[in-house]
């Protein structure tokens, strides 16, 4: 009994689309949110074109209730694909979900001239309030997606082992430390002295705004891993206000070297490791040599 | 019964752990390592855990009582080899092992025992090291 008015439904849209088309269209561009400043006519048309074709496709399956269902994929992946280039272009949700809102009036209008009973126009309303929210869901989705990936990046790209010279790591930290950042900071760091054979790690906190005992706790931790590795580090970079709120805290520092300035620090390393610079003497393209002392 | 093997190079005792420490096998190295200490009148021990996935608390607990023991008996003990996973471990469960030297790989490792020792003989512990074996 139902497959007969489904089929006349489709027929309709079938028959009509390019008066429901045109209809939209014009709708579509006559609305506030149309953001002519984001999408050009032709991709607006191009949008429209594909989705109606396949809400067309959809509506012949007879399947008017549930758009999970897979007859309904097509017309999903276009509102997909939709939603996540628009949210890429700037739209807001609401812009992006009132593009299938606006097709019920002239598919409305369309399917009414027709005789259409209220039963059957009403699945059409809801049908398409569900591909409205989908675009929202998607919407919503592609954005968290985003913020993940830069997260991701920012925790990459804030974590940087360098080796500064033979034996000799530096890390230079920046934003603030807390325990997710300090297990990224502690790992890669581990990784780079197993990697490079390190005998010293110069951790520099100038990019940390404020050390309190939770960020202090986190270095010592990062510190007695890396020694018991074998490796020593060294912390630089120590403003005068953090030193004085190390201080005013109570936190133990005393049992981890401290420089001022990485250039100390560095200093340091290398006497600790035996190696020296020199100046080059002559007008030779050599700038700086450095050698090993033997083991005495 | 299984044991670890502890091999003597020069002045130096040398242990690799190579199978999973359990904890008697781990009461019986620290015995063993003990009187080798004494026999073999070793300088120095190094144990190579390069090869541990896992270091429980108690093996922890129990390369700082080989450390402490060796000291005892004049010998420097350098634990080499362990791995970024098993250090963040070890912190983690609150053991730094503060009486432990530690070194990268075996090489370092005998770099800093032979380094440890050159100091010492320069100072006035050698006479009375002689004594303490007896």
């Amino acid at each position: 009994m139902k497959p007969k008015p489904t089929n006349n439904l489709a027929e309709i849209v079938n028959d009509r689309e390019a008066e429901i088309l045109n209809d939209w269209i014009e709708l579509q561009r006559g609305s506030v949110t149309r953001r002519a400043d984001l999408i050009s006519d032709r991709d607006l048309h191009a949008d429209s074109k594909n989705f109606l074709a396949a809400f067309r496709n959809g509506v012949a399956s007879g399947e008017l209730t549930e758009i999970n269902a897979p007859t309904w994929e097509s017309a999903r992946e276009i509102l997909g694909n939709l939603s996540r280039s628009r949210a890429r272009q700037g739209f807001t949700p609401s812009e992006t979900a009132t593009f299938v809102f606006s097709l019920k009036r002239p598919l409305i209008r369309t399917l009414d001239k027709e005789g259409v009973d209220k039963e059957e126009l009403w699945n059409i309303t809801v049908l398409l309030d569900q591909l409205g929210l989908l675009t929202t869901e998607i919407f919503q989705k592609s954005r968290e997606e985003l913020i993940q990936k830069q997260q991701r990046e920012v925790l990459e790209l804030s974590t940087p082992v360098v080796k500064l010279w033979d034996g000799i790591l530096a890390l230079p930290l920046i934003g603030t430390l807390d325990s997710e950042r300090t297990q990224v900071v502690m790992e890669s760091l581990l990784q780079s002295i197993v990697d490079s054979g390190a005998a010293i790690a110069i951790i520099d906190i100038t990019g940390v705004p404020t050390v309190d005992t939770l960020v202090a706790q986190h270095l010592m931790k990062t510190i007695a891993a890396a020694r018991l590795m074998g490796a020593e580090c060294i912390i630089s970079g120590i403003r005068p206000q953090i030193a004085a709120t190390i201080v005013h805290l109570g936190v133990e520092l005393h049992t981890v070297v401290t420089k001022a300035t990485l250039a100390d620090a560095f200093a340091l390393a290398l006497k600790k490791t035996d190696q020296t610079i020199q100046r080059g003497r002559r007008k030779s393209g050599q700038e700086a040599t450095y050698g090993t002392d033997s083991d005495s | 019964m299984e044991r670890i093997p502890i091999l003597k190079m020069g002045e130096f005792l040398l242990v690799s752990i190579q199978v999973d420490m359990h904890d008697r096998l781990a009461m019986t190295l620290q015995e063993d390592l003990t009187e080798r200490i004494v026999s073999a009148h070793a300088r120095g021990v190094l144990i190579d855990i390069s090869s541990l996935d896992v270091v429980d608390s108690f093996i922890g607990r129990m390369l700082g009582h080989i450390a402490a023991m060796s000291r005892i008996l004049d010998a420097e003990t350098v634990v080499v080899g362990m791995r970024p996973a098993v250090a963040i471990t070890l912190v983690e469960l609150g053991l730094s092992l503060p009486g432990i030297r530690t070194s990268l790989n075996v090489e370092k490792g005998m770099d800093l025992l032979r380094r440890a020792r050159n100091e010492n003989s320069s100072g006035p512990g050698e006479a009375s090291r002689a004594r303490t074996q007896d």
